[in-house]
């Protein structure tokens, strides 16, 4: 095979991978997240405030994992160096 | 009409308008709109503030979008909230904004740029350190860094930096990948079903600027508050003690 089409087969099929493997751990940690804190706001209503702040930040930075899989693969199919470095070598 | 092609990840590849070496791309335009819009409006809304009991309804409007931030910083600062103001509502505001014009035909947020992006994180890369010294002074900001001893320099200093490299990223990301999959979704299913994905877009906007503004709020509030030891500590006992009690 070509070098370029091998890039392009690579680039594919990792930007794929990165999104499978890439998303396993953020949403089952999302999930104990939640699970955590509507039991902890079963137990205590009053709370629920700063319960819920303390969830939407944590959230948020367990979701930045899988967003950096995402820009990763984005990166990988669209803005890709070594394509446009073989294209030009290619001619 | 798309202006940012569904391969291209950014909208500074975007060039509206160039004279010599001077160009302006989608991000610096619709950046200042958001800001035009952010200005105008607020000083039409309060060019005639009032005190009675019949105000205007931009002013009703104004007000209780303020209250709400006041309220959650006062919330997050403990003591001296306002004057955090400035900096984390106008922060809040134009992400806001830019998220929600999201929905309006030919809009692209700004804050799908990765530029605007960092440039909002460097502005609270250094506002941390400005308001810790300031609150606390130089020696006392300076000696955080080497808490619990000298080792843990280096993790602090990388602390600061990956913290604002999340900041950054995070936003990004996220409307950059909610304008992607509306981008894919439209040629997939063009009738009805983007509507859905617009309308968690909202959402997922005003959720990001909350976060975006309370996560500056975190850093600075952790810079700022250094005599809180004794506080922690009485904190922890009440929640052993509330799970005792619970149990």
């Amino acid at each position: 095979m070509e070098s370029i089409s091998l890039v392009a087969v690579a680039s594919i099929a990792i930007a794929g991978l990165t999104m499978a493997i890439g998303s396993i751990g953020p949403s089952s940690g999302m999930g104990q997240a939640i699970q955590q804190a509507l039991s902890a706001i079963a137990q205590q209503p009053d709370e629920r405030n700063s319960l819920t702040r303390t969830l939407f930040v944590g959230l948020a930075m367990i979701e930045s994992i899988a967003i950096y899989c995402f820009v990763i693969s984005m990166i990988v199919i669209f803005a890709n160096p070594f394509w446009t470095h073989f294209v030009k070598a290619g001619g | 009409m798309e202006i940012v092609q569904i391969n291209q990840i950014s909208p500074d590849q975007v060039i509206i308008w160039s004279w010599g070496f001077v160009k302006i791309n989608a991000t610096i335009l619709y950046t200042w709109l958001v800001m035009a819009i952010l200005v105008v409006g607020s000083w039409l809304v309060t060019r005639n503030l009032s005190s009675e009991i019949n105000v205007s309804r931009w002013q009703h409007f104004l007000e209780v979008v303020i209250s709400v931030i006041r309220g959650e910083i006062n919330e997050m600062a403990k003591k001296g909230g306002d004057k955090y103001i400035p900096l984390i509502g106008t922060l809040f505001l134009f992400i806001g904004l830019s998220n929600i014009l999201v929905v309006v035909p030919g809009f692209v947020a700004p804050t799908s740029s990765i530029t605007t992006t960092a440039s909002l994180a460097i502005c609270v890369f250094v506002a941390v350190p400005m308001y810790g010294i300031s609150q606390n002074g130089l020696l006392h900001y300076l000696k955080e860094y080497f808490q619990p001893n000298f080792i843990f320099f280096p993790f602090h200093v990388m602390g600061e930096i990956s913290r604002t490299l999340a900041l950054t990223v995070r936003l990004f990301g996220n409307i950059m990948s909610h304008e992607k999959v509306v981008g894919i979704l439209l040629a997939v299913t063009p009738l009805l079903f983007p509507i859905i994905m617009q309308a968690l877009g909202l959402l997922i906007g005003i959720i990001q600027a909350y976060i975006f503004a309370i996560l500056s709020m975190v850093y600075i509030a952790s810079a700022t508050s250094a005599h809180e030891e004794g506080h922690k500590h009485e904190e922890l006992h009440k929640a052993e003690a509330s799970q005792g009690v619970a149990a």
